[in-house]
């Protein structure tokens, strides 16, 4: 099995463990951290893309995109633990309250 | 050259603003009206250069895709630019008296975080409606959700926490869902650039393609708000400050829409299958009168108004089965892409003008209750006349811009022989007229005891500038419809007869 | 010129509309002098107009919205006929207004809204297209909502709501005939026959319902009539305006349109969708008539026998024959001079002494004389006696009914005429001959003054006596509606 295969594979496990964490905790600060498994899962399955082509040398774009991804999930998740923290400050709660089904936005990413 | 610069400074001018904003929060307010100057200019120059030479584009830095980001000026793109200039313009101006744009001393979080983050939003919009890669396209959403997020929570209440947070987990997932599709995408094809997307996969329908776009458009669904979607809408645009949500509800989902066009129509239109598109029709249609249905049983201003951009939402999402997939070789297919066009500009003028309004009347009687405006209409006439004028294009009567987007979608429903649309069509805007002629009626009811505090009136002349350009858009739309077809997507080309 | 000219008369109420909409309440001379300026101004543009026409001059303006959208006005016989009565009564109707609201708050609203409702009804009279005629049809719609609440009361409100209930589906429903038309034989201009061949003759019927309905609200054919009577709740110009210049006027000459424009008779006697349409008419006729013998009140009375005598203009074209056609269009112009007579002095009444109801009318002839007499001239002519226009309408539908081979019909107008008498004459009578319940106050008795509320009643009721005295002149609205039909449409 090729190393970027591997990759691959490691990737798509990590974004199902993330998926099922996000859905089945409403703890936030449990989600954000699933937020952040299956985010790390695309960026292993991006990277193992940079070798699809085995003849050639390896591609550096998708390293910049991850890059970028990483600083744009950084700054998104950094905006959320803010969020969590002034909710749990001022409600004293750590899970949104329950009305119809917010978990689920429809199509799980595989 | 001065063109160039144009493209570039409507990206630039709001970033640079926004971080100046931070660190001298006392020119937040000065620094917004700079920028809508800034950013008219521009759209001065760009808008009769397009016209002249057609769509213009503008690889940053001189780096050719794939390896560079190309921005690209087109029609479409234009007039979302014009739509959302005015809808800031008229936004930045009527947040001064709420978050400090008056001198007063007092200088709370909130008044410091309004601007930077709306000019930021303002950025990040720009920038959807002008890229090319789709990347790129990722980083924009982002910060748009990003800074949208923090508006939603900006009081720092409990309700607007729980709205921004339930609102940031749709996103989040969303964002995922894209960011897979994106990267599978690259994959397939080695470049994330719309043109060169488009040269490889002509006619092709790969499995990976499918999927990636099934993804990318179930996550760009997410943040649109689109009807299985919608559950983080209404808490997050009634919860915001008014302002906020005008731009929450006016801007922020047709940025993800025009992802989605740009997708569906221009990178990778082959994929488009009959069933796909009337699926994604039959959500719209659902998303119309399910939102229309839940608008008519609220009490509260702004709920209903939220709910009724769940219902518009709807409407954008009939251009699948009406323009996309074979049917774009239709003669109609103009006509309906073109009408979804006009529907989400007049939206969002209407919508923003809809919003400010309701956050004024708020202010004036105290409360957000339906019930508690009984005899505004005498007390602030220009409010009144902006709000009935933004029904009338929201409802889709003539002479307005939605009236233009709703003929021109009815027309193209039935040549094509697709009644069921046309009958959404009609019921969606009965429904509509049925929920915004509750708050009309009881704010012109005459009440003779109530008291309210005063509006100013440049604060009431904001929201009756946008409805007026809502009207406008009907009345002059041949301009609007000509710059529309600029650099159209090649797949909706032929004209409507 | 030629291209200008219909701009030019939407202008002279549009321009006065959005003027008068900023000017504070307190600037009444200006508000006053804009309006009837703008009224006088349209008067004396379509009287050039008229006298062009005559030489042949065509006017057309064409204004394009998008593709397959556009915006044309095209001044024919028809327009005129309709747009020289709406000019004629706006000036008197203004000139009315001005002196019965006097000093109310909220003028400028209601002036505002008074002159863009005129401007619809004007687009409406000079629409070449049936999207050009929905477009300002919508426009009369919503500007005049604001009217009908205008006084902000509960009851108001609630004829607001009726009004747009009834209004609002359809226009849903015109605007669907009007595509699912216009989608399979592309643009229909009024000018040039559309080609009706690319559709069958099911679907051309169904086009054909789906377009009375929704003309049938603004027309008050029944079952679609009930806004009608609820939107008394308006101030007494307000009810003018609705019954006689423009919303139910509009409806009427939509059917028109349809019939005569779009379709043309001999189609529509081939679908076999005259007789039906004919039928609706004179059940409407009969039904409006019995429900205003129940109403008690003035205005409801007068309300009813509008929805009934509107269907005259409908019954006509209904008909096909060409005595009935040219009597369905005089009676366009005839039903508006006495219908705007009466409710002018309906409103007189009200206003000056108090009078709503049917009993309170005895014996006000002495004291009011002047809106007495117009009162009465109005209520013959309604019943269609002689010397009156009512006389000369019923004698063409009678005689064009025979020609149809239709005499049902001249049952009908048989009984409806009856019906008028039991329900007008005792109005008549009460004003003349009853008994004052009290003794008139010594010199406080009710005033017919100022000038402009009585001038108003006197020369439409003149002027209602006129059209049928001068009716064999070349100059009457008889004249012309038979110049219409004979020239233009029947063959």
């Amino acid at each position: 099995m090729a190393s970027s295969s591997i990759f691959g594979l490691c990737g798509a496990l990590l974004i199902g463990m993330g998926l099922y964490g996000f859905i089945t905790h409403p703890h936030l600060l449990r989600r954000l951290l699933a937020f952040n498994v299956i985010g790390s899962g695309i960026f292993l399955l991006f990277g193992a893309t940079a070798a699809r082509l085995p003849s050639a040398a390896t591609d550096p774009v998708p390293q910049a995109l991850i890059i970028t991804g990483i600083v744009v999930a950084l700054a998104a998740t950094a905006l959320g633990v803010g969020l969590v923290l002034a909710y749990a400050r001022v409600t004293g709660r750590t899970t949104l309250p329950e009305d119809g089904a917010p978990t689920d936005p429809g199509k799980p990413p595989r | 050259m001065s063109v160039s610069l144009a493209i570039v400074a409507l990206v630039t001018a709001p970033l640079v603003a926004a971080l100046i904003a931070v660190i001298l929060p006392r020119w937040g307010p000065w620094l917004s009206l700079l920028v809508v100057a800034g950013n008219a200019a521009a759209l001065v120059v760009l808008i009769p250069a397009i016209v002249s030479q057609g769509a213009l584009t503008l690889p940053i830095g001189g780096w050719q895709a794939p390896l560079g980001i190309t921005l690209r000026a087109d029609g479409m793109a234009l007039a979302f630019l014009t739509m959302a200039a005015l809808v800031m313009a008229a936004v930045l101006v009527s947040a001064r008296p709420e978050f400090g744009g008056g001198g007063e001393v007092t200088e709370t979080r909130r008044q410091w975080a309004f601007w930077p983050l709306a000019l930021l939003l303002w950025s990040a919009l720009n920038v959807v409606f002008l890229s090319r890669d789709l990347f790129n396209l990722y980083v924009a959403l982002e910060l748009l959700t990003v800074s949208a997020v923090a508006l939603v929570a900006i009081d720092g209440k409990a309700d607007g926490l729980g709205a921004a947070l339930r609102y940031l987990m749709f996103a989040l997932l969303g964002s995922l869902a894209y960011l897979l599709g994106a990267a599978l995408l690259y994959a397939q094809h080695g470049t994330l650039d719309i043109a060169l997307l488009a040269d490889q996969a002509i006619g092709g329908r790969a499995a990976v393609d499918m999927m990636a776009v099934g993804l990318m458009t179930a996550g760009l669904a997410a943040k649109t708000a689109l009807f299985p979607f919608h559950a983080w809408l209404q808490p997050a645009h009634s919860g915001a400050p008014a302002p906020a949500s005008a731009m929450l509800s006016a801007l922020v989902p047709k940025a993800s829409f025009a992802i989605l066009i740009r997708i569906w129509f221009e990178a990778l239109p082959g994929l488009a299958t009959p069933p796909l598109l009337v699926t994604l029709g039959a959500m719209g249609a659902i998303a119309i009168v399910y939102g229309s249905v839940l608008a008519l049983r609220q009490t509260r201003l702004k709920l209903m108004i939220a709910y009724s951009t769940v219902a518009q939402i709807g409407y954008l999402f009939l251009i699948f089965p009406l323009a996309g997939g074979d049917s774009y070789m239709q003669p109609w297919a103009a006509g309906a892409w073109t009408g979804v066009m006009f529907h989400a500009l007049s939206h969002g003028l209407a919508k923003a003008s809809m919003f400010l309004c309701a956050g004024l009347w708020i202010v004036a009687a105290g409360s957000d209750r339906i019930e508690a405006m009984r005899g505004l209409a005498s007390a602030t006439p220009m409010i009144a006349s902006a709000f009935a004028l933004a029904a009338v294009t929201l409802v889709g009567l003539p002479p307005s811009g939605g009236f233009t987007a709703k003929y021109l979608m009815l027309t193209s429903a039935f040549v094509s022989g697709q009644y069921v649309w046309a009958a959404v069509l009609l019921i969606g805007g009965l429904l509509s007229a049925a929920y915004l002629y509750r708050p009309l009626a009881v704010a012109f009811a005459r009440d003779g005891d109530a008291v309210f505090k005063p509006v100013p009136r440049l604060a009431q002349a904001m929201p009756l500038m946008l409805a007026l350009a809502a009207i406008l858009l009907g009345l002059a739309s041949q301009g609007p419809f000509a710059l529309m077809q600029i650099g159209r997507p090649s797949s909706a080309e032929a004209g409507l007869q | 010129m030629s291209a200008t000219l219909p701009i030019l008369i939407l202008l002279t109420s549009l321009v006065p509309a959005f003027i008068t909409f900023f000017l504070p309440q307190e600037r009444h001379s200006v508000r006053n002098l804009l309006n009837l300026g703008g009224a006088v101004l349209k008067l004396g543009l379509i009287v050039f107009m008229i006298l062009e026409v005559v030489q042949g001059t065509i006017y057309e303006t064409r204004i394009s919205f998008a593709p397959g959208l556009y915006l044309l006005l095209r001044v024919d016989a028809l327009s005129l006929l309709f747009v020289s009565l709406s000019a004629l009564l706006w000036l008197l109707t203004t000139i009315y207004a001005i002196a019965y609201l006097g000093n109310k708050p909220e003028m400028s609203r209601f002036f505002g809204f008074f002159s863009l409702c005129v401007a619809a009804t004007t687009g409406i009279a000079l629409s070449g297209t049936l999207i050009s005629f929905f477009i300002f049809f919508e426009l009369l719609t919503l500007s005049t909502w604001p009217l009908v609440v205008h006084k902000q009361n509960a009851k108001s409100i609630a004829a607001g709501r009726s009004y747009l209930a009834y209004a609002l589906p359809a226009s849903a429903v015109l605007l669907i005939a009007i595509i699912w038309l216009e989608s399979s034989v592309g643009p229909v201009e009024f000018a040039t026959p559309a080609n009706l061949e690319r559709l069958d003759d099911n679907s051309l019927r169904m086009i054909f319902a789906l377009f009375i309905a929704g003309l049938g609200v603004k027309a008050a054919l029944v079952p679609l009539h009930g806004w009608l009577p609820a939107a008394m709740a308006a101030p007494a110009p307000v009810s003018a305006l609705l019954h006689a210049v423009a919303v139910v006027k509009a409806g009427a000459f939509g059917v028109m349109r349809i019939v005569l424009d779009v379709f043309g008779l001999e189609r529509m006697e081939t679908l076999g969708v005259g007789l039906p349409l004919a039928v609706l008419a004179a059940f409407t006729i009969l039904w409006g008539s019995a429900r205003a013998l129940q109403q008690q009140e003035i205005k409801k009375r007068l309300a009813f026998s509008t929805v009934s005598q509107v269907s005259y203009i409908v019954l006509g074209v209904a008909l096909a024959s060409p005595f009935a056609v040219i009597g369905g269009l005089v009676h366009l112009v005839h039903q508006g001079l006495m219908k705007i007579t009466l409710f002018f002095c309906a409103g007189i009444f009200d206003e000056r002494a108090g009078i709503t109801r049917v009993d309170a009318l005895d014996g006000i002839g002495r004291q009011m004389p002047w809106t007495s007499v117009c009162f009465s001239i109005g209520a013959i002519g309604m019943v269609g006696l002689p010397p009156t226009a009512g006389f000369i309408t019923k004698i063409y539908l009678g005689i064009g009914a025979m020609q149809a081979d239709a005499p049902w019909v001249l049952a009908v107008l048989a009984v409806s005429t009856l019906l008028n008498a039991a329900y007008f004459l005792p109005l008549v009578y009460r004003i003349w001959f009853g008994d004052a319940p009290t003794p008139v106050p010594a010199g406080g008795g009710p005033t017919e003054r100022p000038l402009g509320l009585i001038a108003p009643p006197v020369i439409t009721a003149f002027a209602s006596i006129a059209v049928a005295l001068l009716a064999a002149s070349s100059f009457s609205p008889l004249a012309w509606a038979t110049l219409i039909a004979t020239r233009d449409y029947l063959r």
